[in-house]
């Protein structure tokens, strides 16, 4: 089963989606974002980082990077697609999907082991969790804050778009404590913390982050 | 005009400037716009009652400028529809 995980200037998780892609039982792909081959993947992972130094707006340029071109027409084929951070980021940017994120509430970065509740456990994403599942796993962001006018926000949660939310805290003053949508499809996920930095006990606060990538390899085989 | 003293939408010598201003929709919290209020009413400009930050985009076109191309670029590259307004200023003379 064969990952892509595209590196963009100024992407820095790259090593670690890898990583996690390999201890779930996958076959990691670097992909550069900037030649228009996506190496016959499975699925494809926009790792988190400051693309382009979040220039413009965090995700704005790296969304309109070559190869986000044919990531944006093979998601909408059906292409699992899991954007981390500024990979959800640049998901929002590329119109895959709903919402933006921006300026945290209070300004700072935000830096902490997250509780999380796990809404849609039916994507390609997150089957291997349970409806309503607590999850640990980091966030760390400065422009994660999940922002929409109040009537998309209506639409994203009438039609149950929202994958994982903030509990027992919200670090960033994300709208309805959202921390992640799915495309209506449920094969694009996105979400501000980072489920690659929970995958080992040795380094993560849990290993409750594995599950969105041994999610995709049942996705793609189920494909 | 590179010394830094043009201020607005205008052609000279065949190059002419478009202005694009961005700002994040009313129902967007700008909390950017907050600190800095807050930092006006500590240096006691109480009048100030709100600020919204945004972008200015300066753009140099060769000729004449394309408006459907440039509104093009305003709102799908310069500003993010989802959440921004965009203002477009073309050249007047």
């Amino acid at each position: 089963m064969r990952i892509g995980i595209i590196t963009f200037p100024g992407s820095l998780d790259d090593v670690d989606a890898a990583r996690a892609v390999r201890l779930a039982g996958g076959e990691p792909v670097a992909l550069w974002h900037a030649e228009h081959d996506l190496q016959d993947v499975d699925a494809v992972v926009l790792p988190g980082g400051f693309s382009y130094g979040d220039y413009l707006r965090a995700g704005a340029i790296a969304a309109r990077a070559p190869l986000m071109q044919d990531v944006v027409e093979r998601a909408r084929q059906g292409l699992p697609v899991l954007g981390i951070c500024n990979g959800f980021q640049v998901l929002c940017e590329a119109g895959l999907l709903p919402g933006a994120l921006t300026r945290n509430s209070h300004l700072h970065f935000r830096n902490r082991d997250q509780v999380l509740g796990v809404e849609r456990a039916d994507t390609a994403w997150t089957s291997s969790y349970a409806t309503g599942q607590r999850i640990v796993i980091p966030v760390k962001n400065g422009e994660g804050r999940f922002v929409a006018s109040d009537g998309d926000l209506d639409r994203i949660e009438g039609e149950g778009r929202v994958v994982v939310r903030y509990l027992d805290g919200n670090p960033n003053g994300s709208s309805r404590d959202i921390a992640g949508v799915t495309s209506e499809n449920g094969r694009v996920v996105g979400l501000m913390p980072h489920p690659e930095h929970a995958v080992e006990d040795l380094t993560g606060p849990s290993t409750d982050g594995l599950g969105f990538f041994t999610s995709v390899l049942k996705a793609v085989v189920n494909a | 005009m590179r010394d830094g003293r043009w201020r607005g939408p205008g052609s000279l010598g065949g190059v002419s400037h478009v202005v694009v201003d961005v700002v994040l929709k009313p129902e967007i919290s700008d909390p950017q716009g907050q600190a800095v209020l807050g930092a006006l009413g500590r240096l006691g400009h109480a009048g100030v009652t709100s600020v919204r930050q945004g972008k200015h985009f300066v753009l140099e076109v060769d000729g004449t400028p394309d408006e459907a191309e440039l509104k093009q670029i305003a709102e799908t590259l310069l500003a993010n529809p989802v959440i921004e307004d965009v203002e477009l200023h073309l050249p007047t003379d």
